[in-house]
């Protein structure tokens, strides 16, 4: 196990590397000249942009300029704003609220979609099944800000059961529509996954064995059947995670949430190409240390991914 | 000297009919073997899901190709008389904020979906069958290369790098760009999928049969491996162009993916949300075109994804 841990971390470093060194370039190749913009239309005192030019490193060379911002990003040190707030601050409040919403769609999505999929996958073939099955291809098939117009209209405005809008006022209840919406699409993926797993392992030797010896029926189900479907299951939801943090930028925008996706969206507009590379990085890396946690996590739950 | 009676030696013989050996002489020589894809097609047909979303899709390209064969109306032909206007004769949808017929729209914005989702999907097959194909069957360090080249392109979620990369094509967005940015960052999932179908495969006894006649690597891996490597990659390019479809009305959504100059769903749906709450039909006509179109890419998937899998198949 120790051996395939190393293995794994090994294998993350180079694909660190590439990913952020693939993200400076892009966001460096943005077209329009960042410095020149903060002047407006007058344009900036060529002393004055060129002491910003030096302040950024953006008069060095560009493989230089990202060794620097590397050598930031292991101290932990993320640079500044165009405007001067350093990017770390800009993080530290954006990141609590994209978390607690991601953590909110991820619990959304597992309780129901898991509850739901063994259901149906009990039932394979029944008119509940069916009907499960083919809202879960509508969830999937309309796009999340569709879900999210349609449930902040009928829910927020219309019955005004859910504040409709989150503003500041970040809460569990006023965060509870956009998580679900954040975590539908998924929410229908782990519904599905659950569903063939449990069809498939119902008919498994070990299952028939386990009922042959006389467990109850329950017991069957919910130790034999569920723990053995789950793996595939946890392994979605962990590498989820990561997903649904970026996937946040949609629903971030659609309630006015002043997380990670607003941020970072407004930062591109704005052109703010050092607050654009940190919360992409730190996006990265979640993305990346989630799926190298349920690979773990995997080869824990199922000692045959070891030994491959 | 007469032979010494030896009762015990007496053997008895079945009729070859009756012993392990007459199903051989039973199989019919005339018949012709079934392949996979006979077999999968001899089960698809009998479902009535592959023939809903056959026809579906049919339907959908068919707009996507000649719109106008099924409206007469100018989608961008828009009187602000009509902002918002309900229903009337000849306009069934009713009409959007600057008074364009919806029905239209709806009709005239299939081009743009379709297009892009169906691009995208042939780069994505194009970029991710060939790097998982050779990752997988030439294998040792040209594998891990590959695959942490895979890992790279995968750990950067695919709308984030569309944003970013769409904002540097600021003046000059159209289709084109938009399958560009969505199939350079699309493609990993096809490679992995490639690379472990071609690493299965590859263990077969046909490969070594086809590698001691003497065929090339490349012959074999274009010839053997990569047919019998297909079916998974087809489902999931299926199932991938639909996701596109979604994609694309997301970037449109947020602003950077089409023009406004080019009608597309996305685009109308995004436009859709300040108008929602006094004609709700602004929404529902273009967001149900989309659902109903990535629907039908989805469910075809699943469908053949059963058909090929002789396990799932009910025969």
């Amino acid at each position: 196990m120790a051996w395939y841990v190393g293995r794994r971390v090994l294998q993350m470093i180079p694909v660190f590397l590439g990913a952020t060194l693939l993200i400076y370039a892009m966001v460096f190749a943005l077209p329009g000249d960042p410095v020149q913009a903060l002047g407006g239309d007058k344009g900036l005192n060529p002393a004055v942009a060129a002491q910003i030019r030096a302040e950024f490193n953006l008069n060095k060379p560009f493989i230089i300029q990202y060794l620097l911002y590397l050598k930031g990003i292991v101290t932990l040190n993320f640079g500044t704003t165009f405007s001067g707030r350093a990017v770390s601050s800009v993080m530290a409040e954006a990141f609590p609220v994209t978390f607690k919403l991601a953590v909110m769609a991820l619990g959304f999505e597992g309780l129901f979609g898991i509850a739901l999929g063994l259901v149906a996958g009990l039932r394979k073939g029944k008119f509940f099944d069916a009907t499960l099955l083919v809202v879960s291809l509508f969830v999937i098939a309309l796009p999340t800000f569709v879900i999210g117009f349609v449930l902040q209209f009928i829910v927020g405005v219309k019955l005004r059961w859910l504040p409709p809008t989150v503003g500041a006022d970040v809460t569990f209840q006023t965060l509870l529509m956009p998580a679900i919406v954040l975590g539908a699409v998924s929410f229908a993926y782990v519904l599905r996954l659950t569903r063939t797993s449990v069809a498939e392992n119902l008919s498994a030797d070990f299952v028939r064995t386990a009922t042959a010896k006389g467990l109850s029926r329950a017991r069957v189900v919910n130790v034999h059947v569920l723990r053995n479907s789950l793996i595939p299951v946890v392994t979605f939801l962990g590498a989820d995670l990561g997903g649904l943090m970026s996937g946040a930028i949609i629903t971030e925008g659609i309630f006015n949430i002043p997380g990670v996706g607003h941020t970072l969206y407004q930062a591109i507009l704005g052109g703010q190409a050092p607050t654009v590379v940190s919360l992409v990085t730190v996006l990265v890396v979640v993305y990346i240390v989630a799926n190298l946690f349920v690979d773990l996590l995997y080869a824990g739950l199922d000692p045959r991914i070891r030994y491959a | 000297m007469p032979e010494p009676t030896r009762p015990n030696q007496a053997h008895f013989f079945a009729d070859l009919d009756q012993t392990a050996l007459g199903a051989v002489d039973s199989v019919d020589e005339s018949a012709a073997p079934t392949s996979l894809w006979a077999d999968a097609w001899h089960s698809l047909r009998r479902r009535p899901l592959f023939w809903i979303s056959a026809a579906l899709i049919l339907l959908v390209v068919a707009v996507a190709l000649v719109p106008s064969m099924f409206t007469s109306l100018d989608p961008r032909f828009c009187e602000l008389d009509h902002s918002l206007g309900s229903p009337a004769s000849g306009h069934v949808f009713g009409y959007d904020r600057q008074g364009c017929d919806i029905f239209a729209r709806t009709i005239y914005g299939a081009r743009a979906s379709v297009t892009v989702g169906v691009l995208t999907t042939i780069a994505v097959v194009v970029i991710g069958a060939v790097v998982g194909a050779f990752a997988g069957f030439y294998g040792g360090w040209f594998d891990s290369l590959l695959s942490r080249v895979t890992d790279i392109f995968f750990a950067i979620p695919l709308v984030l790098a569309a944003i970013v990369v769409m904002q540097m094509f600021q003046q000059n967005r159209n289709v084109i760009t938009v399958v560009l940015v969505l199939g350079v960052f699309g493609w990993p999932q096809i490679a992995r999928i490639t690379r472990g179908a071609v690493l299965s495969v590859k263990q077969s006894d046909y490969i070594t049969a086809a590698k001691a006649l003497g065929s090339s690597r490349l012959m074999t891996l274009a010839r053997h491996v990569m047919p019998n490597s297909a079916a998974p990659i087809i489902v999931t390019a299926t199932v991938s162009l639909g996701i596109f479809i979604v994609a694309e009305a997301t970037l449109s959504f947020l602003g950077i993916g089409l023009p406004p100059t080019i009608t597309s769903w996305g685009a109308d749906i995004s436009k859709a949300q300040t108008s929602l709450r006094s004609q709700p039909s602004v929404l529902f006509y273009p967001a149900g075109a989309l659902a109903l179109t990535v629907l039908s890419f989805i469910m075809m998937g699943d469908v053949v994804r059963d058909a090929l899998d002789p396990k799932a198949r009910k025969r």
